[in-house]
């Protein structure tokens, strides 16, 4: 019987424990004398008069359904109160694009798939071999679902890929490629064969130096000039393949700055033990580099996943482009506000879900072995 | 005695060899014409003023460091610029360092482990076995799956002897590795190293601990601005030393 005793013993003083330094935080900080008392209140005025506009605006004056492509009810409203309408009549043509209409269920489902994979990889217990089988068949899965011509599935060619399956795939390869890319070039610009060392130098700083948008561009008008006559590579698979080198070229930047921060008494334990230079780059330096580095590697991640927007520009129909063209129809003309605050919306999810993941494997990985 | 004949026929066999070796950091010429010879078995300690090249003769040991000139043979193998040779003399010879240079991502059973499972080959439950060994032998077995921050410095410092030592090495090489320790903490460490040499491990040790030197070395060895200045047996070595330069030095360590 004292057990239960003493729990809420504890739980009572915590409480109380928690509200008496909050409430003497709160009076020191925000009202210790007239002034800071005025600016307190001034800004919480601020502050809620804010969310609420925004709250009758997003939900007390929204409408959230119209009946056909009758548009009315929305523009009485505008400005006043959204039109989420818009989302529920073209959410469909957003998130997958021009893909046909009745066999959208296959992006949707490779959508989950890309979560899954997502989620495996964040958990550690799967950081192994496991891990490369897992996705292999993933992207199989994924690659068999969007192109069908397999178990019955009608053929889609990739010219209808589009909307968030599309930026997934592309945010997805970039990282996935252009990372292992980014290593070498970042072990090769400190490498001690000259010739090694000036090819990635040149490669960095050419690449680095250009916007996305050109290379994009390049890609997809200047590049096929280059191909012999009849050869043509497919204009997604341009676009990913400008992604991963120009994404490469920022991350080499990262990993190197993570290289240098290692201090010379660990190149030179590895090597009085005898480890080649491929097992002392992967044992004792890159597990040390990539660590220092996380935070900025996910910001270039981030990045990354965001300019894949930039392929508007050569005409792929990625997230933000589907949304763009949901708006082309009259009837919807003049609701970007909402569509864009729902591309937004998912634009962040995937994007904060990163920058927590990354907080948390920085916090795993330092305890334990923190000086 | 059989021990003694064995020890003293094995160290007619040398196990480093340098024959006037030079070595220049750009126009510093830090090593002048080194001769220098250590037999099989034998514990040789290297002292001298900071600065005077004893970090940079051992570290050419084992090719942290390149020579310019002349020739060095460990243990029978020319060093050249051919990385197998290069790789072959550091499996057989171990080092010790001044900031121990433990890999601190790493258990202390991982950082004993990974030499021997990716150089040597040896089955990971093997590399476990053997590691667990020389824990004991440098007496922190319960340390095994700590990682180094949270081990005193003087503990580190013996995981670190224990790392090389699971390499099997031939030839241990130390680099003042009692300097970065607090006082209390030195004995330890130079424990480990007498038991060490009792055994028969062939040694070279940068060191100003001359209780130590005088106690194990069969030699010692003083340098001053790149020069083998004198090298004699401990007793002859205290007692006559040859030079004024080492005399000086002496009294200097010596002296309080
Ligand atoms: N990488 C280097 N480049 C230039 N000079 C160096 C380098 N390393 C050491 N030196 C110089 O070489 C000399 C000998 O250094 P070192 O062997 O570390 O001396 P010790 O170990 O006897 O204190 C010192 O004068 C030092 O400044
Ligand atoms: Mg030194």
């Amino acid at each position: 019987m004292a057990a239960p005793n003493v729990v809420t013993a504890d739980t009572a003083t915590e409480s109380s424990f928690a509200r008496t330094p909050a409430i003497r935080w709160v009076r020191q900080n925000l009202f210790s004398n007239w002034f800071n008392t005025a600016v307190t209140l001034a800004l919480a005025y601020m502050i809620l008069k804010g969310l609420y506009s925004f709250a009758s605006w997003a939900v007390f004056n929204a409408v959230w359904t119209v009946e056909g492509t009758d548009t009315r009810p929305c523009r009485e409203m505008s400005g006043v109160g959204a039109c989420w309408a818009v989302i529920g009549e073209k959410h469909r043509f957003i998130l997958f694009g021009i893909y046909p209409f009745d066999e959208q269920w296959r992006p949707l489902l490779a959508i989950f798939l890309f979560l899954g994979l997502y989620v495996v990889s964040a958990m550690r217990a799967f950081w192994n071999r496991w891990l490369a089988v897992i996705w292999a068949v993933g992207l199989t899965l994924i690659g068999a679902l969007m192109w069908g011509g397999v178990f019955g599935l009608t053929y889609i060619e990739n010219e209808r890929w589009g909307g968030l399956p599309l930026t997934l795939i592309l945010a997805t390869f970039g990282i996935a490629l252009a990372f292992p890319l980014s290593i070498f070039l970042a072990l090769g610009r400190r490498s001690n064969l000259p010739a090694i060392r000036a090819l990635s130098i040149v490669y960095i700083e050419l690449i680095r130096g250009v916007p996305l948008i050109t290379l994009l561009i390049m890609a997809s008008v200047m590049f096929p000039l280059f191909l012999p006559e009849g050869v043509s590579i497919d204009k997604l698979l341009r676009a990913q393949v400008a992604i991963i080198l120009f994404s490469a070229a920022y991350l080499a930047e990262v990993v190197r700055g993570g290289l240098q921060a290692i201090p010379k008494g660990q190149f030179e334990a590895a090597d009085s033990l005898g480890l080649s230079y491929w097992q002392k780059t992967a044992k004792i330096i890159l597990p040390q580099a990539l660590q220092l580095v996380i935070p900025p590697l996910v910001n270039t991640f981030i990045g990354l996943f965001k300019d894949t927007s930039l392929v508007l520009i050569i005409g792929l129909f990625d997230l933000l482009t589907s949304a763009k063209g949901a708006l082309l129809e009259p009837a919807w003309l003049g609701f970007g506000v909402e569509v864009y605050f729902f591309v937004s919306v998912i634009y962040f999810a995937f994007c904060f879900a990163m920058s927590r993941y990354s907080q948390n494997l920085e916090v795993e990985l330092a305890t334990g072995h923190k000086h | 005695m059989p021990p003694a004949h064995s020890t003293a026929k094995a160290a007619n066999r040398p196990m480093i060899e340098m024959r006037d070796l030079n070595k220049w950091y750009g126009d510093f010429h830090v090593l002048k014409d080194i001769n220098f010879t250590v037999g099989s078995g034998q514990k040789v300690v290297i002292c001298g003023p900071s600065g005077s090249g004893k970090s940079t003769l051992i570290r050419c040991v084992n090719r942290l460091e390149e020579h310019q000139q002349g020739q060095l043979i460990v243990d029978g193998i020319e060093l050249t610029n051919d990385i197998k040779n290069i790789e072959a003399i550091r499996r057989e010879v171990g080092m010790v360092f001044q900031q121990f240079n433990l890999f601190p991502h790493l258990t202390v059973l991982e950082n004993l482990t990974l030499a021997p499972i990716w150089v040597r080959k040896v089955p990971k439950k093997e590399a476990e076995e053997a590691a667990m060994h020389f824990l004991n032998r440098v007496h922190i077995p319960e340390q095994a799956l700590k990682f180094p921050g949270q081990l005193s410095g003087g503990q580190q410092q013996r995981v670190a002897i224990a790392r090389s030592l699971c390499m099997k090495p031939n030839i241990m090489l130390f680099d003042e590795p009692t300097s970065a320790l607090d006082p209390e903490m030195i004995k330890e460490v130079l424990d480990v190293m007498i038991e060490l040499a009792n055994e028969g491990m062939t040694m070279v040790c940068v060191t100003h601990e001359m209780g130590f030197a005088r106690t194990v070395a069969d030699s010692i060895v003083f340098m001053d601005k790149g020069e083998i200045v004198e090298s004699a047996p401990p007793t002859e070595f205290f007692a006559k030393p040859k030079s004024e330069r080492t005399r000086l030095f002496l009294s200097q360590i010596l002296g309080h």
